[in-house]
């Protein structure tokens, strides 16, 4: 063998066993791409289905039933029947509908007359790319009655017997990049609070500064409180960099309460913090800290409804994005930014996160090591 | 009867099988500098670590400075100074921010007053400004040994503190233990060099984490009953090799042109050396380090 064998052959077996010899690590490093894999390839759906559309209708009609079982069978849409508009209005703000379709009083005798009536779609726009698909497919939609009409219409007619009117609510030029700059703001928090504190606390470990620690009178909960502070005011000024830049360079709105969004996102870090803590009592080494990181940053980037709509994702995916405190601060930041929700509208996400935070501080409290055992 | 700094009994501490402290029984007056001797893995650092309050033990009982050393972990942590055999402090922060630090954390009422005593005593103050990572070895010691100091603890637990330092940073190191044993501070400082070994009031030599011998060092050294021949050589190494395989001849080391051998039977050690050297040796009185490097040969056993 030439040097160079030899040299990069001792290297490569210096390599192989220290790869071999942390398992933690191992183990991480195989469960990374399956996840990566799974959420690719199972939960990522650009073409989302069955999204939650309410409609609100006066009577029960024959051109209603069609026209809702036409609706159906586009797939795009999952119908259910709302008893009032303030219901459909409430479930847009707070994100539960995606449509609301408001069908006109005596919808059956203006057709018939040759009106043209007006069905009036809501569309929640916030997320262009969730609604865009399933409102380019209304257009082939106002065809569906032609079957029932009667045939003095039927002869008449040279234009469609109603049209759709639709109101892209919140984002109304369905820009994406109103969509994205919420998101945006929940995940550099991700970034600044988790990884950091997570790389913080492993790096005293790794540099024997830990040992130090350990043997003055510093209490655990005073360094995870010193750890803590200086990335909570860190991951305040991301917030206002990114709102003062996003509204002068993009527009971005702020319908809602700036104090409502400040606190809720103190939350978000909150918990954000207690899990970084939480891995880095687990943790033995800065590695570990970060590849056990990075395993939750994969799905709060993508089965949080971040970057690919959340209605697309199978119901699976859902459940699990529902468990990310990520999925239900970027709800919360896109409804205080762009519909302008209230503290009522927004509770709902904010106690999963809460919930969170007190499990993640739990577990950390328990794993906080006070020896060196 | 003096009053004792560290007086426990019993301890032992293992990690999984192994039983890295056992029963180990150790008293040290207040104001002594209590050398802890041995070979690496011989339970020295655990020892320390046990007294710190840094580690649990499994079984034994006793008192650091007045307080229990099971329960009371938070007062000793107070009023001790701890020394990790790594350089424990931020390299990242100057020499001052450190010690501005270290006072926060033991609340030290005047923390500026505090560190220009401990900096004008220890020589730190051309290196204040500094970072901590760019002192060299010996530096970085003295600004543990100023971190460890200024809160004017009772008792210094110095895990190994001037390993890998040069002589005179050793000895000026030294210098400022005696120093503070002067002003009564207790010292239990863990080494490897022979010449600290004899600097300590009182040594004490570890092996499978039991105390093997303890004692000051001159009467160690001449209470040891070991006899030790003196052979004068031109091959030195070869014999030294040689020296070691002879039955009597318990320990061999090379002292610049001398070899000191070590045995514990006069009659066989005599007998062994006529093979070995038959040009001539003489008896000397054996040294500290005879005595250790027998008892590293032996294992402690002897």
């Amino acid at each position: 063998m030439t040097g160079f064998a030899r040299r990069l052959w001792a290297l490569l077996r210096k390599e192989w066993i220290q790869m071999w010899g942390d398992p933690l690590t191992l183990r991480l490093i195989l469960a990374l791409p399956l996840l990566q894999l799974v959420l690719y390839g199972f939960a990522i759906n650009t073409n989302p289905k069955n999204l939650p559309t309410g409609i609100i209708a006066a009577g029960y009609s024959k051109y209603e039933r069609d026209l809702v079982a036409a609706l159906q069978n586009t797939g795009y849409f999952n119908v259910r029947t709302l008893h009032s508009e303030q219901e459909g209005e409430q479930g847009l703000v707070e994100g539960k509908l995606l449509f609301v379709i408001n069908i006109p009083a005596d919808f059956d005798r203006s057709v018939d007359r040759g009106d043209v009536p007006s069905v009036l779609m809501d569309a929640d726009a916030t997320d262009p790319s969730a609604v865009g698909n399933a409102m380019s497919a209304l257009g082939s939609l106002t065809s569906t009655l032609n079957r029932d009409l009667p045939p003095t219409v039927q002869t008449q007619i040279r234009s469609p017997p109603f049209q759709f009117v639709i109101h892209a609510r919140y984002n109304p030029e369905q820009l994406t990049v109103l969509n994205v700059l919420p998101g945006l703001i929940c995940l550099v928090l991700i970034f600044s609070t988790l990884f950091l504190t997570t790389l913080s606390i492993a790096k005293e470990r790794e540099r024997g500064t830990m040992e130090n620690l350990l043997a003055t009178p510093v209490r655990p909960v005073e360094l995870m409180i010193a750890k803590i502070v200086p990335y909570v005011f860190i991951g305040y000024l991301q917030v206002v960099l990114i709102l003062v830049v996003s509204t002068l360079l993009f527009a971005l709105p702020m319908r809602g309460s700036l104090l409502l969004l400040m606190l809720a996102l103190g939350l978000f870090i909150i918990s954000n913090l207690a899990l970084g803590l939480t891995f880095s009592s687990v943790a033995t080494n800065q590695m570990q800290a970060q590849q056990m990181a990075q395993f939750t940053l994969m799905p709060s980037f993508i089965l949080s409804g971040f970057f690919f709509p959340f209605s697309g994702m199978p119901q699976w995916a859902q459940w699990v994005g529902e468990l990310l405190p990520t999925t239900h601060i970027i709800r919360v930041v896109r409804g205080i930014l762009l519909k302008g929700s209230s503290f009522d509208q927004i509770v709902n996400d904010l106690w999963p996160i809460a919930l969170f935070a007190l499990g993640a501080i739990i577990v950390s409290v328990t794993f906080y090591r006070e020896t060196l055992d | 009867m003096t009053n004792l700094a560290i007086d426990v009994t019993g301890l032992s501490k293992s990690f999984g099988t192994s039983k890295v402290v056992d029963s180990l029984d150790l008293q040290v007056a207040e104001g002594e500098i209590c050398g802890f001797l041995g070979a690496n893995g011989s339970g020295k650092t655990t020892t320390i670590r046990l007294l710190s309050g840094l580690l649990k033990p499994d079984a034994g009982r006793g008192q650091c400075i007045g307080y229990d050393i099971l329960k009371q972990t938070d007062q000793i942590r107070r009023e001790i100074g701890y020394m990790t055999q790594k350089f424990s402090y931020y390299e990242d922060l100057t020499v001052y921010e450190n010690l501005y630090l270290v006072a926060g954390i033991y609340e030290i009422g005047q923390p500026q007053a505090a560190i220009a005593k401990v900096v004008s005593d220890l020589g730190l103050a051309p290196y204040v400004k500094k970072l901590a990572g760019t002192l060299s070895g010996g530096w970085k010691q003295r600004l543990a040994l100023a971190a460890c100091v200024l809160h004017r603890p009772k008792l210094l637990l110095l895990d190994e503190p001037t390993a890998g330092v040069d002589v005179k940073a050793r000895r000026e190191f030294w210098d400022l233990l005696h120093d503070m044993a002067a002003d009564g501070i207790t010292v239990l400082v863990s080494t490897h060099y022979m010449d600290e070994a004899a600097r300590c009031k009182r040594i004490v030599y570890l092996a499978n984490g039991h105390i093997v011998v303890q004692g000051d060092p001159v009467s160690l050294a001449a209470g040891s009953g070991l006899i030790t021949f003196e052979i004068k050589t031109a091959n030195i190494d070869a014999l030294a090799h040689e020296a070691r395989q002879r039955v009597g001849i318990e320990a061999a080391a090379v002292f610049g042109p001398l070899l000191h051998v070590t045995g514990s039977k006069r009659d066989i050690l005599e007998a062994s050396l006529h093979e070995l050297a038959p040009e001539g040796w003489q008896e000397v009185e054996p040294t500290l380090e005879d005595v250790f490097i027998h008892l590293l040969a032996t294992g402690g056993s002897g």
